[in-house]
């Protein structure tokens, strides 16, 4: 089996704070991270590769600096990476960035594609849905599980009102959630060797993608507004049992003379 | 000249600091608590190669290096001073003289094992009357046969109980002096060998500590660690080594009292704004810093002194000397700085203090540093 993992690098949100005066998020010294749902997406694959056998490649999409991230999974024991880096990729928003993302899938051999569900600096959550329809595949979104049996993913899919249990043939892509993994730690034989490893780089020109569907120039989002969120205090938390739960809402709700 | 770490060092930070924040924090201080040996992390450690770092893939370990050694034990200290030691004393005390005086079939016989965690290991030198005067030793091991007897015993053992794998010290000719000392390697399982008392200790109190019984214990030849005789030698070369490992222990535990202490000076509020902001505090933690900063360059300097394969024994020991005294001023002053708070169990501030002064103590007092020291400078 072959597995491709698509991974973006992200400021670690948790460490942002925001400058007070313009409201404007001080990215100095934030450290960059996988981005949790990606590095679930990564658990999963490398969960696939234990049981079952597979080759599983990470790709990325970003500045030169994010061989980092490549590395990292590397240390968590993807095989092998590739970077899609090029000054004509910037400035994509998530069309341009599934089509650069396709056009490199569709030059490589898979059975399974994982992207994590969305990225915690965006939030989208379309790039992943995105490359399967370019690359004109089955597609899971929010996946919390997928198992692998005689050629049959059984995928499971998160809904609002529970999950679905699904099966289906490969190729296939599924988007996966945080919450599905556990990822683990890199070891340190993974860091030493995926330091020497070689992350195979590319360009608009390797993918043979089409240019205007690229960066800047394929993306049609225009941002209107961008504001931070009000701060909220961190609330109350109470571990109690569900009939004292109860009592605690309804007393609660009394004080703010909401009821 | 590059004060940077390398990409690989770095990477290896990340894992390393993660691991401890996810895993070593979150007990930390129920292990000092109820004197826990963290069994179930070790094995976790040994799963990810943290139990024999700097040793090649040939003998089972993850190919890495010293400073990454130094910044396991950092890492780990930093949230907690018992998993720093337990991986500094089976690393450096045990795995690192099998590797370098180890004979070809001693070093496959106990390498993987120790570096995948099956087995931990320990280090016996200090005995009731030879402390500082490491050659005072008065274990004997006489040879019988195919064998060596050991008779005597050892206190202060660090890992003891939990370990496998013993590096003992004895006399085998009395009459030579240190010259009359070998080292051996002890299983645990051998007949004749015992663990003794375990100390009740004011830090590190989830480390286990004990004493080790020899009474007619049969240590077969093949066991002999380097030249009969050369077991002095192999000692003090041990402990040039172990000392880059308690001396990332003591910068681990002054950084972590640090970090702790910014924590609380900024969210405590007195006279109606954050302690931090007012210049007594500042100047202090400037100063602490600093000197935490410095021990650190002395510990990464002895570390890549050893990956360099040049002399590095006096170097080393000024990184344990000023990183143990660092760490304990400034694990004194973060207490200080909690006031009432970091005397309670509360806050972490007053077990790193206790973990603390054992690192000015063990493998090699601060007295003995400045001899090794002074030792150097008047050769």
């Amino acid at each position: 089996m072959k597995i491709v993992v698509c991974i973006k690098q992200v400021p670690d949100t948790t460490e942002i704070k925001i400058n007070p005066v313009t409201g404007t998020l001080i990215r100095d010294g934030v450290p960059s991270i996988i981005n949790p749902d990606d590095k679930s997406g990564l658990e999963a694959a490398l969960t696939l590769k234990e049981k079952h056998g597979a080759h599983v490649t990470v790709i990325t999409m970003g500045p030169p600096q994010a061989d980092a991230v490549l590395r990292e999974a590397m240390a968590m024991g993807a095989d092998d990476a590739i970077l899609l880096t090029d000054r004509k990729f910037a400035g994509a928003d998530t069309l341009a960035t599934s089509h650069a993302l396709a056009a490199a899938l569709s030059k490589m051999e898979w059975d399974l594609i994982i992207t994590g569900r969305q990225a915690i600096d965006g939030d989208t959550a379309q790039v992943g849905p995105q490359i399967a329809e370019h690359l004109d595949i089955p597609q899971v979104s929010y996946v919390q599980d997928i198992d692998y049996n005689e050629s049959i993913f059984t995928v499971k899919k998160k809904t609002e009102e529970g999950y679905q249990v699904l099966e289906a043939e490969a190729p296939l892509l599924v988007t996966v959630l945080s919450s599905a993994n556990k990822p683990r730690y890199m070891s340190v034989k993974g860091i030493v060797n995926a330091i020497d490893k070689e992350v195979k780089v590319s360009g608009v020109a390797d993918i043979e993608a089409e240019e205007s569907k690229m960066g800047l120039k394929g993306s049609p989002t225009k941002v209107h507004k961008a504001f931070s969120k009000g701060v909220k205090s961190a609330g109350e938390q109470f571990e109690v049992e569900e009939e004292e739960a109860v009592g605690i809402i309804i007393s609660k709700l009394k004080e703010k003379f909401i009821i | 000249m590059n004060f940077e770490l390398s990409k690989k060092q770095q990477l290896f930070r990340q894992m390393i600091r993660d691991f401890a924040e996810k895993e070593v924090k979150p007990i930390a201080a129920e292990v000092d608590e109820k004197e826990i040996f963290p069994l179930e992390n070790v094995e976790k450690m040994a799963k990810l190669g943290i139990m024999g770092i700097p040793i090649p893939s040939g003998y089972g370990g993850p190919g890495g290096d010293n400073i990454m050694y130094s910044i396991a034990v950092e890492e780990l200290s930093r949230v907690c001073g018992t998993t720093g030691v337990i991986v500094s004393a089976h690393t450096s005390l045990c795995v690192a003289p099998i590797y370098e005086f180890g004979n070809e079939e001693q070093k496959n016989r106990f390498l993987p094992k120790l570096c995948k965690g099956e087995w931990i290991g320990a280090f016996g030198l200090t005995e009731p009357n030879a402390g500082t005067d490491a050659s005072a030793q008065q274990t004997t091991a006489i040879e019988d046969g195919d064998s060596y007897i050991l008779n005597g015993s050892k206190i202060f053992i660090t890992n003891a109980g939990y370990a496998h794998v013993y590096i003992i010290l004895a006399m085998t000719d009395k009459s030579a002096g240190v010259k009359g000392i070998t080292a051996f390697i002890v299983e645990k399982e051998t007949p004749g060998f015992s663990i003794g008392k375990k100390e009740l200790k004011l830090g590190i109190r989830g480390s286990s500590t004990c004493e080790l019984i020899f009474e007619n214990c049969r240590v077969p030849k093949e066991n002999l660690l380097g030249k009969v005789g050369g077991g002095f030698s192999i000692a003090m070369k041990t402990l040039d080594g172990g000392r880059i490992g308690i001396a990332a222990q003591a910068l681990g535990i002054a950084q972590g009292a640090l970090d702790e202490t910014v924590k609380y000076t900024k969210e405590r509020k007195q006279f109606g704004r954050s302690i931090s902001q007012f210049q007594n505090t500042q100047f202090q933690m400037a100063d602490l810093q600093t000197k935490t900063e410095a021990a650190r360059l002395l510990v990464r300097s002895a570390a890549f002194k050893k990956d360099s394969g040049v002399s590095y024994s006096a170097d080393a020991a000024m990184a344990k000397l000023f990183a143990s005294e660092t760490a304990m001023e400034v694990t004194t002053k973060a207490v200080q700085f909690h006031g009432g708070y970091g005397y309670t169990r509360e806050y972490p501030v007053e077990r790193m203090m206790r973990d603390a002064k054992i690192t000015e103590i063990y493998e090699g007092t601060s007295e003995v540093q400045r001899m090794v020291i002074a030792a150097k400078m008047y050769k």
